[in-house]
């Protein structure tokens, strides 16, 4: 028996009166984990149940343990009736299987009902003992960390990063069995919620297995998505990319004071528990899966798959591997045959990641992606997911080749998505191709780095913007100069990528976001037809989309996006493209042209004279962009380049190709031939049209600025102050006869709209950022489009960014970030490792500070630094962390601080005698962010991922407040408990947050309405900087006392 | 191209004071949006009105779910919804609890009852408080009634920790609680001169000398109540008035003190019978709950009115107070000085309060 799961009921408060006659609830509360279920007694007439009770002990498989969820439910006892349900907490007990994270859940969750929403809270602690597994050819994954964090994870260093990880698993969806015409609305819902958890669980599990077997013990950049087929089942899959990871602090002398806390809780069960014989060694495990999954106790059959995708050509030799994730990355003397050609021969060389470890992107050659449209059919047999599989590997494999096309052997910031409509779907994969440092790929990291020195020669300021592809084969027509930069490699004239901006990049002025918006009507047809006319209409869109990318680049006199996302949505009766993108001014490419009109009708007097009218719009407008956006490129002097600033012509990056259900795969060439494509030609009154809504994208209120990375080029200087949100908006187009142009300006105004009451809602925050503006889009209905936005709102120094400036303008070039996180990172590095002092040496970034320079070549520099005081600061540093951490995790700092703030209305609280107990917890601040980080702030813990799905019903949508009032409440309560969850780990933040699904439904006739909610990221806890600084380790001794026990006994 | 569904929610709740207010105020949406608009917002932001609206609702919808738990402020605090700084907390609790003068005057000594609410249009129509705001702002009164009437201890204290007001507030959610509970009556003609704040430090001083609290801080009758024994003994005090020597030993005793030191001694040497004989009888008649409505008519009518029509000044009423009621200390017989002096401290502050025009 690998594990023991441990849980405590403690109390209940706010409960809502079951008993209208004495207006009180007599609460009990059912513990259940797999077939086991555990009751607390009844706590009669008390809306503030204290059970106290004793602990539930279940003796679990580890295998159960990752892939149930600890399901908690708070019923009503009634004598003579049913006993009432008053709802359910869903505690995914996965952070406590892995020994850096969390060592108990404990506090407060609010109780969910799919019905009513939240409904009181329940104080629960949840502990997990686990005991050393002997068997090797287990099928759990226990110990290997999950992050959706799309970046090397801030505490970790990335020792090998492997590559490509996916699974899917496939069930039927409750909602669509025959039983659910016989059950009830909450129970259908429950049993959704349920499955789905059960199939997450199933999926990171399996996923874990083969992050072990490629060796190993970390995925980062985890992606896992729905695919709500309807009658034809539910699909859960997963992307990532394994990583071995080593923790920071773990290569340098004080290992025990870090890992002590976790460690001790994890080897208790060694002494306790003498008795792990009674697990037998042979291959039982998968048995015994085979025997639970068909247990009766489950109203659904749970079917299970694993997908085969497997990535064959990994090496699997070295078995036993089953350990090998706890210890992370001892296995340097392991060194595997695995070259850049290895890398090559990878089924997926695929990465998604979209921030990377300064080196690791040598060049980037530009998006590729890939769409295919499906008809959905029931899957017959959920074991054999096979042809979701299928599809899927059929796109991989179109990626990779576009990706060899543009001389690149690995693609990055991948991703996947579908959007689905009845029987038709869509399935969309994306990512930039890339050249990569093999340093990183491999086992025994330093080898191969000596021969990439030569490959390595150009400046990392603008290595990456050099083309990976032959100029003289080139995969289509480009325009290619030297680089302006370093003046000895090739450059593009425009970059489109998918990923971050890079750290090293050398931008000029700020960043923006960009957006290009479409909708194309589609006649309603039924399956083949369906597919056929939605696959003939995709590359209109997609070159249509990238059409009023580029335009809306050039007009704000900028030559590279970066975070490009391309979503195209199927409704009934249209499609609609929605990409997002921040633009920026790369140094090392040109200087855009301008956007030159040209009309068809040149006799006409005053037509000529309206063309030149907006040329001069036009131009005024890339004159003011210029200037809002400080894009004042240095002047070089011609004869350096060689060639004069090219006449402008467009061309792509971006290859793309969809198939139908046959394999056909067309290329399209996006670029314009041999038209010059910075003239737009009005040819008719749709051309102008087009021109017009060129113009129409207002720039944002002074003081804001927006972006879709995660970093806003040209701003630095961020203030702790930050503010995550999410909106909703669903519009009815209400056309009769709706045409292409009209839905385009419907949309268009949607978009502008929800932009322009964003920054409205924030305008206090001014000077700020919207970062990570993340649209979603969603056609629910005939006429409904759904938008969803999830952003969040970062406050900057507006003085200091003058200063910052100043220094740089003088070549008027700045470093695109020095992200202060970097900076306790890297030396930490250096200490680890001070042998390799790689040309782009990381330690560069930490002695330029914010006003970097780029005139010393960074090896020089490097020398120049004392190494041994860098790491004697950090140690303490560190070691203050640590501190910090540890009484963040007993929540008494948090507490005890926000009493005395709450002051005025905390005064002589403690003296009245009637008040319910436990009031004098107040409730610990949860930071949410759907960035990396936080501004001003070191995470110095991940605690585990979070990974949540909430289905809300309503059967009294006006009572609710209508549509508005329900989703309102809704995302509120997600939001509180994600927040829950996290404060119950020990955490006080959530980073790389991200709402993966919004589906809304609504039957205002009937006044119903049903929202499933799937939300993710990263649980972690941060220390201020400021804190970090300031702080005398005295405190958390001090604040000791109040600690977790108080708050479990109140 | 209408919006069906439009929100917008924050990890940290959005709190915009100038909508709250508007919402505090009863005003609906669209009332709301116009003194926005009114109030030159579109200009300065540069913004639609649509946005104004979306943001107006948003809000809007935010305070309604907020409602609920203000109705408990504690729970505010714990409650796991939403991610509220305390300070704002703070603001929303006591914005929420703040009242208009003009209504809770209207409404002091007033039962809390269904049959009052429905007058509150006329008293809407007075004060020039809307409909809205007078009901949320009544239930209010009532709320903190019914949570603090079977309390023990100090009102003000119970009212601050129950519903975490500021001291200031709690205190005059404290007076408009003792008047529910004694039914004091304020509406009458002559009474129209003194404000709510006349009557809040009134009842102040009332429950600080007279109640239990006051003097044991573990009593066991509620605040807001007057002590039975406390009004029985009050009865004691009339041998000042009805013992015929006494009286004129207190006179005899307060004027010679008084002679010139106030402008008007002849008036007061011509009058002293009377006004002891008002000010010992206002407490003797307490007991009886339907005397005990007529307590600062009788005040107002016999002691204020009589010492207005003379010209006393300010000056005079205290030093005549002071005097009065340190005097019988001298008295021979009088056994009751201390009892005199507790309950002569809550009226001379009474008096000396709503002495002005």
């Amino acid at each position: 028996m690998p594990g023991k799961l441990k849980v405590k009921i403690v109390a209940g408060r706010h409960l809502p009166v079951m008993d209208r006659a004495s207006d009180l609830t007599d609460a009990f509360v059912e513990v259940k984990f797999g077939n086991t279920t555990f009751k607390t007694d009844v706590y009669p007439k008390s809306l503030n149940p204290q059970w106290n009770s004793e602990w539930f002990k279940f003796e679990v498989d580890d295998e159960e343990l990752q892939d149930e969820p600890l399901q908690i439910t708070v019923l009503d006892h009634d004598t003579y009736s049913a006993n009432d349900a008053i709802g359910k907490v869903y505690i995914d007990i996965d952070p406590l299987l892995y020994s850096e994270a969390a060592t108990v859940i404990s506090g407060w969750f609010p109780i969910y009902d799919t019905i009513h929403g939240i409904r009181g809270e329940i104080n629960v602690v949840v502990k997990v003992d686990l005991f050393n597994d002997l068997n090797r050819f287990r099928q759990s994954s226990c110990g290997v960390k999950f992050f959706c964090t799309t970046s090397i994870p801030k505490c970790y260093r990335a020792v090998v990063i492997h590559g490509f990880v996916e699974e899917l698993v496939v069930n039927e969806d409750p909602e669509y069995q025959w039983i659910d015409r016989i059950r009830t609305p909450r129970a259908s819902n429950e049993a959704r919620q349920r499955l789905i958890s059960l199939m997450s669980g199933e999926l990171q599990r399996k996923i874990g297995l083969k992050v072990l077997e490629m060796r190993g013990n970390a995925v980062v950049g985890y992606l896992q998505c729905f695919d709500l087929e309807g009658e034809s089942g539910l699909v859960v899959r997963a992307i990532g990319t394994a990583c071995t990871l080593d923790k920071l602090s773990n290569t340098s002398a004080f290992l025990p004071a870090c890992n002590s806390p976790s460690k001790e809780m994890k080897e208790i069960p060694f002494n306790e528990d003498p008795n792990p014989n009674t697990y037998s060694s042979g291959p039982s495990t998968p048995l015994k899966n085979q025997t639970y999954s068909f247990s009766p106790s489950k109203s659904y059959s749970r079917q299970s798959s694993s997908s085969d995708t497997d990535l064959s050509l990994t090496p699997k030799t070295g078995m036993g591997s089953g350990s090998a994730g706890k210890e992370g990355g001892p296995f340097k003397t392991l060194l595997r045959q695995q070259t850049q050609s290895a890398l090559e021969q990878r089924e997926f060389p695929f990465f998604t990641l979209t921030t990377f470890p300064p080196g690791f992107l040598v060049h980037v050659g530009g998006v590729v992606s890939a769409r295919s449209v499906k008809l959905l059919d029931r899957i017959h047999n959920p074991d054999e997911p096979e042809t979701r599989d299928a599809w899927w590997a059929e796109i991989r494999q179109e990626i990779k080749s576009h990706a060899k096309a543009l001389g690149c052997h690995a693609v990055v910031g991948y991703s996947e998505s579908t959007s689905i409509c009845e029987e038709v779907c869509i399935l969309s994969a994306s990512g930039t191709a890339a050249v990569l440092n093999p340093r990183f790929l491999q086992d025994g990291t330093m080898e191969g780095c000596l021969e990439q020195r030569i490959e390595e020669a150009s400046p990392p300021g603008c290595g990456f913007c050099h083309i990976p592809y032959d100029e003289l084969n080139m995969p289509f027509p480009a325009h290619l100069t030297y680089c302006y930069n370093c003046r000895k490699q090739k450059v593009p004239d425009v970059l489109f990528t998918t990923i971050d901006l890079p750290v090293e990049a050398i931008v000029v002025g700020k960043g923006c976001l960009i957006q290009a918006r479409l909708c194309r009507l589609k006649k309603k047809a039924q399956a083949e037809a369906n597919a056929t006319s939605i696959s003939n209409l995709l590359p209109f869109m997609e070159y249509e989309v990238h059409t009023q990318l580029m335009n809306k680049l050039k007009l704000r006199g900028m030559n590279a996006l970066f975070g490009l996302r391309i979503q195209i949505t199927v409704g009934e009766n249209m499609l609609m493209g929605l990409a997002s993108a921040t633009g920026v001014y790369l140094a090392a490419l040109p200087t855009p042209g301008g956007i030159q009109i040209a009309g068809k009708t040149p006799n006409d007097g005053t037509y000529e004279q309206h063309i030149s009218h907006m040329q001069k719009k036009i131009n005024d407008t890339i004159a003011k962009n210029k200037e809002l956006y400080e894009i004042n490129p240095p002047e070089l002097p011609e004869e350096i380049i060689g060639s004069p600033i090219p006449e402008p012509r467009q061309r792509s990056r971006l290859l793309r190709s969809q198939s139908e259900s046959s394999d056909e795969v067309t290329e399209l060439d996006l670029s314009h031939g041999k038209k010059d494509a910075f003239v737009l030609e009005i040819d008719d009154t749709d051309a102008m049209e087009d021109v017009h809504s060129l113009l129409t994208d207002v720039p944002p209120p002074s003081g804001f600025y927006s972006c879709n990375t995660e970093i806003m080029p040209g701003i630095n200087n961020w203030t702790p102050e930050i503010q995550m949100f999410t909106a909703v908006r669903v519009s009815r187009l209400s056309n009769i006869n709706p045409t292409n142009q009209t839905l385009n300006k419907n949309f268009n105004d949607l978009c502008e709209n929800l932009l322009k009451s964003l920054y409205f809602k924030l305008r206090s925050m001014v000077p700020c950022c919207l970062c990570h503006v993340n649209f979603t889009v969603a056609l629910p209905e005939d006429e409904l489009v759904q938008i969803a936005v999830t952003a969040v709102a970062i406050t900057y120094d507006k003085n200091q960014a003058l200063q910052a400036n100043k220094a740089p303008t003088e070549k008027s070039q700045q470093r695109a970030s020095t992200d202060n996180e970097e900076q306790l990172q890297f030396p930490l590095e250096l200490c680890s490792d001070p042998l390799s002092s790689q040309p782009f040496s990381p330690a560069k970034e930490v002695l330029e500070g914010a006003s970097s320079h780029t005139g010393i070549p960074a090896a020089q520099r490097a020398t120049s630094v004392d190494y041994s005081s860098f790491a004697d600061r950090c140690n303490s540093w560190i070691e203050l962390i640590k501190l910090k951490a540890q009484t963040i995790r007993r929540g008494s700092i948090k507490t005890t601080t926000s009493l005395e703030k709450a002051s005025p209305l905390a005064e002589g609280y403690l003296r009245h005698r009637s008040v319910p107990s436990g009031t004098n917890s107040t409730v610990s601040v949860v930071k949410m962010t759907p960035l990396s980080f936080l501004p001003g702030a070191k995470i110095t813990k991940y605690l585990g991922i979070i990974n949540m799905f909430f289905i809300r019903e309503t059967t009294s949508l006006r009572e609710e407040g209508g549509v508005s009032g329900f989703l309102h409440a809704f995302i509120a309560e997600v939001f509180a408990m994600v927040r829950a969850h996290v404060a119950a780990l020990g955490g006080n933040a959530v980073v790389s947050y991200i709402m993966k699904q919004c589906v809304f439904m609504e039957n205002p006739n009937k006044n119903q309405a049903q929202c499933l909610i799937n939300v993710s990221g990263d649980a972690v806890v941060f220390v201020r900087e400021s804190e970090l600084e300031v702080l005398p380790p005295q405190p958390a001794a001090a604040a000791q006392p109040t600690g977790a026990a108080g708050d479990v006994t109140t | 191209m209408s919006s069906d569904l439009d929100v917008f929610v924050g990890n940290t709740t959005l709190i915009d004071e100038e909508v709250y207010r508007l919402w505090l105020d009863g005003h609906s949406v669209a009332e709301a949006v116009a003194r926005r608009l009114r109030g030159g917002l579109l200009e300065r932001e540069a913004t639609s009105v649509a946005v104004l609206q979306s943001d107006t609702r948003d809000h809007y919808r935010t305070f309604q779910m907020l409602e609920r738990l203000l109705h408990a402020p504690p729970r505010l605090l714990q409650q796991l919804l939403f991610q509220i700084p305390p300070e704002r907390q703070a603001l929303l609790v006591q914005r929420y609890y703040a009242f208009d003068e003009a209504l809770a005057r209207e409404l002091l000594g007033k039962k809390l009852s269904k049959g009052t609410k429905k007058e509150l249009d006329e008293v809407s129509a007075r004060t020039g408080v809307g409909i809205r705001s007078c009901r949320r702002q009544f239930d209010n009164f009532k709320r903190v009634f019914k949570a603090v009437e079977e309390l023990r201890g100090p009102l003000a204290e119970n009212i601050q920790q129950l519903f975490l007001l500021p001291p200031s507030l709690a205190r005059d959610y404290a007076a408009i609680v003792f008047f529910a509970n004694s039914r004091f009556e304020t509406g009458k003609r002559r009474l129209q001169f003194l404000s709510f704040g006349d009557f809040a430090a009134c009842a102040q001083s009332m429950m600080a000398h007279w109640s239990q609290g006051a003097l044991a801080p573990e009593a066991a009758e509620p605040d807001g109540d007057l002590p039975k024994s406390f009004l029985q003994d009050l009865k004691e005090l009339k041998v000042l008035v009805t013992d015929k020597d006494l009286l004129d030993q207190h006179k005899s005793l307060v004027c010679s003190a008084l002679r010139g030191k106030i402008s008007v001694y002849n008036e007061l040497e011509a009058n002293f019978k009377a006004l002891s004989r008002a000010l010992v009888n206002v407490g003797g008649k307490l007991t009886h709950a339907r005397d005990v409505r007529d307590f600062f008519v009788d005040l107002v009518e016999k002691v204020i009115e009589p010492c207005r029509s003379d010209k006393w000044s300010p000056g005079d009423l205290r030093l005549f107070l002071q005097h009065y009621t340190a005097a019988p200390r001298n008295l021979p017989g009088f056994r009751h000085q201390a009892l005199w002096e507790r309950y002569m401290a809550a009226i001379s502050a009474c008096l000396l309060r709503m002495f002005h025009d």
